[in-house]
């Protein structure tokens, strides 16, 4: 297998309510993939499940050789318990639209956490790694600074700072960008661009039609739980040729 | 504009306000009269108060008052948060345990609960551990395990566990979902996300009421009297029962309650800053 990502079948339901009506998606390793699709779509479902966030109904997710969630024996799937799920997230970074970072921490805490009391490493070489992923993101000299000391573009380039110290194999953004004032979403697709231009995978939910088209390779359009049309960046947003897709696209753009 | 410059320059002169006064009087009389009563009326006896305040037994009836208090708090914070823990899972056999026992324990006064520890031995003479109806493993009379003291902290840190389950469920309430999807996102195990996500978070919320608990704690541990713990109030009476002076010795024992909360609330408002830590400066924008 040389995807790093292979989705088959994905459904999902709240209730009565079905959300993912049968996704399949592959990701190679490198590759970045936009989801683009209205509110409301099954985006950001899809993305959960792939840190088994939310249980499947049906289909599977398999992430870097390993089925997500389940263990396969005589022909069924069997659910993991809650600490296996747990270490099998330990490759799987992700961000959340409102950056969910830990308040009672500082920003150097916040990206120490993991490192630290998930992978039990000792305190001085996770610090200083700490400190270079802060660098990285541009806020070295904040490190000391609380969450609410921060605007919501340095909180959410910490975010992704502290899912970068688990050293993820595959990335996951949940519209990263959508929580903040218009002038500070720059400042995060900047670092998101540092991070595809230096190899990650990564899946990026987004409505930033602009980063879709120059940084990803591929783009998945969803709507209703399905995936309508998908290809390669440049060729799907300059000419959709589903409806569906091309009625979305006039209203972003 | 000669006209507006004179008006600028005109003095402020700020609101007045009699009615502060006014009030300000009145509590200076009722304190001087306060002040007159306490050291012009005898009976108060302030010279027996000044003698008792260091007396032996009362010295170890506070103590006793301080050992049931921490044990009682101790037992009702480590149960009640495991209580509170059961309430929130998934499973539905611990989420009905821990509500029945908030049921029973809230349901039924604190004396009835004491008493009823103090007298179990009378009911069930042994405890013994093995399978029902079957061999037994383990056997103690009852007696020898609950003493007046182990019933006076099982029958008030229990009834405290009932109350703590559901400060510390509010408290873990308030802590955002997205809190614990983040820390699980990041590979914590659950144990893990309680003990360093949401936990921290929830023990902004828990300590104010926790401390109130304890300092009603304080005062409650003098229902020990009922099965015969010489505490402070009870050390307080065994007093006053031989000499009959029964303000002073209440004065005495009064002046230490107010001591030790006076402690508490310090410790609780040093708490409280170092857990508001990260909020110096809220509101960066979104
Ligand atoms: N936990 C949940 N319980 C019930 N319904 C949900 C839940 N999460 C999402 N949904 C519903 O699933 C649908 C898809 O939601 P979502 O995946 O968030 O869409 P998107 O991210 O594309 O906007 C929506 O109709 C939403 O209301
Ligand atoms: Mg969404």
């Amino acid at each position: 297998m040389t995807e790093l990502l292979l989705a088959r079948g994905v459904r999902k339901s709240f209730g009565k309510v079905e959300v993912l009506k049968g996704i399949d998606l592959t990701v190679h390793p490198g590759q970045v993939v936009c989801l683009l699709g209205p509110s409301g779509s099954g985006k950001s479902t899809f993305l959960r499940c792939v840190n088994h966030l939310e249980r499947l109904d049906a289909g599977e997710i398999w992430v870097d050789g390993h089925l997500v969630g389940y263990r396969r024996a005589g022909g069924k799937k069997y659910e993991m318990r809650p600490r296996e799920v747990a270490d099998q997230r330990r490759d799987i970074g992700m961000v959340f639209q409102r950056f969910n970072l830990f308040p009672h921490l500082t920003a150097l805490e916040n990206v120490m956490e993991a490192p630290r009391h998930v992978l039990g490493r000792p305190r001085e070489a996770v610090r200083q790694e700490a400190l270079d992923l802060l660098r990285r993101v541009g806020l070295e000299e904040r490190a000391g600074h609380y969450p609410a000391q921060l605007s919501g573009g340095q909180q959410q380039r910490v975010a992704i700072a502290r899912a970068l110290a688990m050293k993820p194999k595959l990335m996951l953004f949940d519209e990263p960008t959508s929580a903040l004032d218009p002038e500070l979403v720059g400042e995060v697709l900047d670092v998101m661009k540092d991070l595809a231009g230096a190899g990650m995978t990564m899946i990026v939910v987004t409505h930033e039609i602009g980063f879709a088209r120059e940084v990803a390779d591929h783009v998945v359009f969803m709507d209703d739980g399905l995936v309508v049309e998908a290809g390669p960046a440049a060729e799907l947003i300059a000419s959709p040729r589903h409806r569906r897709t091309q009625a979305f696209l006039a209203k972003v753009l | 504009m000669s006209a507006v410059e004179e008006h600028a320059n005109e003095p402020i002169v700020p609101l007045r306000r009699p009615g502060r006064w006014a009030a300000a009087a009145v509590l200076a009389v009722l304190a001087a009269m306060a002040v007159s009563f306490v050291v012009t009326t005898p009976a108060l006896r302030l010279d027996l108060v000044a003698g008792y305040l260091l007396e032996r037994s009362i010295m170890r009836g506070l103590l006793l008052t301080i050992e049931l208090t921490v044990l009682a708090m101790l037992v009702g914070v480590v149960l009640g948060t495991a209580l509170a823990i059961m309430r929130l899972s998934d499973n539905p056999l611990l989420r009905w345990v821990a509500a029945a026992y908030v049921w029973l324990f809230r349901g039924t006064p604190i004396l009835v609960q004491l008493l009823f520890w103090f007298f179990l031995g009378a009911v069930m003479p042994r405890i013994s551990l093995g399978v029902p109806f079957g061999p037994e493993f383990f056997s103690v009379p009852v007696n020898v395990l609950i003493t007046p003291f182990t019933a006076a902290i099982l029958g008030l840190g229990l009834n405290e566990a009932a109350y703590m389950a559901e400060i510390v469920r509010a408290g873990i309430g308030s802590v955002d979902r997205g809190q614990r999807e983040a820390a699980e996102a990041l590979g914590m195990r659950p144990a893990l996300v309680y003990r360093r996500v949401v936990l921290p978070q929830a023990a902004r919320m828990i300590v104010p009421p926790t401390a109130n608990e304890t300092i009603s704690m304080l005062k409650l541990t003098s229902l020990v009297l009922v099965i015969g713990l010489p505490d402070l109030l009870t050390s307080a009476q065994l007093i006053y029962g031989r000499n009959f002076q029964q303000i002073p010795l209440l004065i005495v024992a009064s002046i230490w309650y107010l001591v030790l909360t006076t402690l508490l609330t310090f410790a609780q408002s040093k708490l409280e800053r170092r857990l508001g830590r990260s909020d110096v400066h809220v509101g960066g924008h979104a």
